[in-house]
């Protein structure tokens, strides 16, 4: 149980700069998750706190501790891989109880240890198996058992669903919430599944590039994404963006853009009145996105015509790909919808829920 | 359903033919050494074994101190399987894991290269190498030239990349020195592939004559494919094929006992089908 502290760490393989400057404090007892694409850092990062890689630049502290210059084990951490990394030639007891063998640790107290992580994730039956002789959602579990075992200040997680299916991952996706509910423990969790992030985290931290792009609870990021790259990465399918550009007329704030004349609503009319004139980018997320038949008594709704290209049934809602000049548009729509494809259909969005990014910056205008 | 089973017959014959052929050398050398000295140069030659096959090999073993033999034959192939092993676990470990390891391909293929030189080429140089130290007609000579082992080297680095990252990493989390990870993790996964190639270099060294022959001198240093030589006692006598033959089967036969025993993780050991 301890805070996890990064302060200035910068990682350069060669002239690759894997993590630029970043400052990060991962609170006590906190589930944090490092989201982001492929390549943007985030397994570098997690890397770094467990020792496996060396912070080019900057300060690592566990607790109290500057853990720089420390071995990974006695970093007091333990750390779940993707591909599980059992030992193959060993059975799930002794994989579990290697770690404390090497700390030397009594053999009644393994003992004891090993059969509570294992009652904890119901892997009892399988001590005696070999990792092959198992399931891949076993195979987890027991990835899992080892880390327990261990109780460290910190557990870290490296995409430890991405090789499950998709059924198993929302399964194990619930345990892991559970367990970190039971264990108490500092988690950095790191995964490219928004999903994941969303309804796990405590704290989400989004990365690119080597940097943090924004750091929040799920709700916040979803709600108030803090520049174009969020505001695209977080939410399912992705936000709408629009270039355009902010004008006064008749008394109000309009957005323009090509195709489209929007007025902003009276509630935001102050936030975004220091904007008149420059180039921005309107962004909507697909759920405000509205059939116009379900939204009739909407007030701060604009609408437009719109050709339907793709309609993409998933039961609960239907997601509507549709062109409007030459912007293409998602919309989320209720799962009732006659819309059709090549019919012609008018939306509407709503304007409370609009975000407003700079063109050149990509930053969000508040 | 009948041409099928008529076609797996034919199969089998074919199987059965080839094998006659190929072990009719060995087949022919045991029941040679059977016979009396007479009737081995009886015309036409007899296929059935004859009743002299105890006083064959006791006259071949005592001939020429099969017991001595024998032992220095063992002995330097265990010596050798076990030093190339070793030798080779460790700098596959090298060559795959240590990652400041300058010049790491470079050398890799000067290894490679040594592979593709067979060992006549080298063996003037060798032995005057060995002649220098003072090696002669020891262990040392018979054993050391042969420790290097690209085939060796070569598996190992290959089946030591299959092992993934994460396990090393894992490793590190849960505290082992790098010698702890070749020891108890890479060793204990590469068992089939260690007994496989202990055997093929056992069976390699068992079967050297020419370096042997050149480095040795003296009787009690001989091995026994050597040794067998003096079996011919001289030109003036004709030669005694029925003791030759037997002693020829006894040299035979440590081989493929081991063969027989190690038989399973031989195959295991080559097709690789071990869970990593």
């Amino acid at each position: 149980m301890a805070e996890v502290r990064l302060s200035n760490i910068t990682k350069r393989f060669g002239n690759n700069t894997a993590v630029a400057q970043i400052n990060l404090t991962i609170r006590d007892k906190e589930f944090l998750v490092l989201v982001g694409p492929s390549g943007c850092g985030k397994t570098t990062t997690l890397r770094m706190v467990a020792g496996l890689e060396d912070a080019s630049e900057g300060d690592i502290f566990i607790g109290d501790r500057r853990v720089n210059d420390i071995q990974p084990k006695a970093r007091d951490i333990a750390m779940v891989f993707q591909n599980y990394a059992l030992y193959p030639h060993m059975n799930v007891y002794k994989n579990m109880a290697f770690g404390l063998q090497q700390r030397k640790m009594p053999k009644e107290e393994i003992a004891r240890r090993v059969g509570e992580s294992a009652a904890i994730l119901g892997i009892q039956e399988f001590l005696q198996r070999k990792p092959k002789e198992l399931s891949g959602g076993q195979r987890q579990r027991v990835a899992m058992g080892r880390a327990i075992v261990r109780q460290p200040q910190v557990f870290l997680f490296d995409e430890p669903l991405s090789n499950l299916d998709a059924k198993l991952r929302v399964q194990m996706r619930a345990e892991l919430s559970k367990l970190h509910q039971k264990l108490e423990t500092t988690i950095i969790y790191v995964t490219h599944d928004q999903v994941e992030a969303m309804t796990l985290a405590d704290r989400i931290v989004i990365m690119e590039g080597g940097r943090i792009m924004q750091i929040g609870t799920p709700l916040e990021v979803y709600n108030n994404p803090a520049n174009l790259f969020v505001a695209s990465f977080i939410g399912s399918p992705s936000m709408n963006f629009i270039d355009a550009r902010l004008v006064r007329e008749n008394d109000r704030l309009c957005v323009t853009a090509a195709d489209f004349h929007f007025a902003v609503p009276a509630s935001l009319e102050e936030k975004y009145c220091h904007t008149i004139g420059r180039e921005v980018v309107f962004g909507i997320r697909p759920e405000h996105v509205l059939e116009m038949s379900d939204s009739h008594n909407l007030p701060a709704a604009a609408s437009l015509e719109a050709q339907v290209e793709v309609v993409e049934p998933l039961g609960s809602e239907v997601i509507l790909l549709v062109s409007a000049g030459k912007q293409q548009l998602t919309a989320k729509v209720d799962p009732s919808t006659r819309a059709a494809v090549h019919q012609t259909i008018r939306l509407a969005f709503r304007m409370d829920k609009m975000h407003l990014f700079d063109k050149q910056t990509g930053e969000v205008i508040t | 359903m009948k041409t099928k089973r008529y076609f797996r017959l034919l199969i089998h014959l074919v199987l059965i033919v080839s094998i006659v052929v190929i072990a009719f050398p060995v087949i022919y050398a045991f029941i040679v050494s059977t016979l009396s000295f007479q009737d081995v140069f009886v015309y036409p030659p007899r296929f059935l074994p004859g009743s002299h096959a105890v006083a064959n090999y006791i006259t071949a073993w005592k001939n020429i101190n099969m017991g001595r033999l024998l032992f220095n034959s063992t002995f330097i192939s265990v010596a050798v399987a076990l030093g190339k092993i070793v030798l080779a676990l460790m700098s596959a470990f090298a060559f795959t894991y240590f990652s400041t390891f300058r010049g790491k391909g470079f050398f890799f293929v000067i290894i490679l290269i040594t592979h593709m030189l067979p060992l006549p080429i080298r063996i003037v140089p060798t032995f005057e190498l060995m002649r220098d130290f003072n090696w002669l007609d020891t262990y040392y000579a018979l054993t050391i030239p042969f420790f290097a082992s690209a085939t060796g080297v070569l598996l190992f680095r290959q089946l030591f990349l299959t092992v993934p990252s994460s396990l090393c990493d894992a490793a590190r989390v849960d505290g082992i020195s790098p010698m702890g990870f070749l020891g108890r993790i890479l060793i204990p996964l590469s068992k089939t592939n260690i007994a496989a190639l202990f055997l093929i270099e056992f069976i390699y060294m068992w079967n050297q004559y020419l370096w042997p022959l050149v480095v040795t001198n003296r009787n009690d240093m001989q091995v026994v494919q050597t040794g067998l030589k003096m079996l011919l006692a001289g030109q003036a006598q004709a030669a005694e094929w029925n003791v030759i033959m037997a002693g020829t089967v006894i040299a035979m036969l440590p081989p493929l006992i081991l063969l027989f025993l190690m038989q399973s993780s031989l195959v295991k050991g080559f097709s690789l089908q071990e869970e990593k």
